[in-house]
């Protein structure tokens, strides 16, 4: 039972996701480096946020093509829980285990600030913990999170119930106020808040917890 | 085998906005620059590539530009092709 946390050239999160899993909140938790393709007792995966591969062509784009994603499919497949923070959000839209994209904030700032959600749905494992609506604080830090989908996709998330979090002011331009999303089998959440960045009381917040606690539990 | 040349020609769809695209237009309106309607933003690849004929590259650009160069999602591309003229090399 135990979180991988994977290391990509260019993550930058990858420390604050292990302080926070096995740090804050006492879950076991290894690095797996993005050669590597043996995920052989992990229950749970994290895609850290950061610049994988110099976020060169397009956020997320060449670290799609790392071996450890290849294996990464088969176990989201198996049921795997697998959570993308900010560029793993990127990056798992790339891979298509999530639908839409994430494009150039609309004011074209890097906005790097702790903003008001609120949860947009409880259905998944990820959100159990909360109530339906309840508002969470959360640090950003993009310059490309601005959620992009056709209305086809749109609707099949609300459809789904797929939305799994939204600002509740709107700071990047993304459509519907989107800042998570699952699958519809709910084990894959791309979100581009910092869940890890919010552990710790003396860090401003402890929003982020459950959802991080979410990955090892049943 | 042949070589080939290709522009492979990415922009963001009409659907999507380009917010760097309008930030520029707006700057070339202080520049003076009249009648500007549209200005959006792309990327331009150029590549060389070794293939047995032309079909051969065109089918190998076209997956390169679709799976990689361009994000579908969001991007259109355009891919134009010539062969390198070896009388010169």
């Amino acid at each position: 039972m135990t979180v991988g946390i994977v290391v990509f050239p260019g993550s930058n999160c990858d420390r604050d996701v292990y302080w926070a899993t096995k740090g804050c909140l006492g879950l076991s938790s290894r690095f797996l480096w993005h050669e590597s393709t043996d995920l052989d007792g992990l229950e749970a995966i994290v895609l850290p946020g950061g610049f994988s591969y110099g976020d060169y062509l397009r956020c997320g784009a060449i670290a799609r093509f790392a071996p450890v994603l290849s294996s990464l499919i088969d176990f989201v497949k198996n049921g795997g829980k697998v959570l993308g923070i900010c560029n793993g959000f990127q990056i798992l839209t790339e891979l298509g285990l999530l639908p839409g994209a994430l494009t150039r904030n609309q004011n074209l700032h890097f906005i790097c600030d702790t903003v008001p959600l609120f949860v947009s749905s409880k259905r998944t494992k990820w959100f159990e913990s909360f109530q339906s609506g309840q508002e969470l604080y959360l640090p950003i830090a993009h310059g490309e999170g601005r959620y992009q989908c056709s209305s086809d996709i749109l609707k099949k998330l609300q459809d789904d119930d797929s939305i799994a979090l939204k600002y509740s002011k709107n700071p990047n331009g993304s459509i519907c106020d989107i800042a998570g999303i699952t699958n519809k089998e709910g084990n894959v959440l791309g979100m581009m808040p910092h869940p890890e960045r919010a552990c710790d009381e003396e860090l401003g917040g402890i929003d982020g917890r459950n959802i991080l606690q979410a990955l090892l539990e049943k | 085998m042949p070589n080939f040349n290709a522009k492979v020609q990415v922009s963001l769809r009409t659907s999507v906005l380009d917010p760097a695209g309008e930030a520029t237009k707006s700057a070339a309106n202080k520049l003076g620059i009249k009648g500007l309607n549209k200005l959006r933003i792309g990327k331009a690849i150029d590549i060389e590539i070794e293939a047995s004929d032309f079909e051969d590259a065109k089918t190998q650009l076209e997956l390169l530009s679709d799976r990689l160069l361009a994000n579908p999602v969001i991007e259109d591309w355009t891919l134009e092709i010539s062969p390198v003229d070896s009388s010169n090399t």
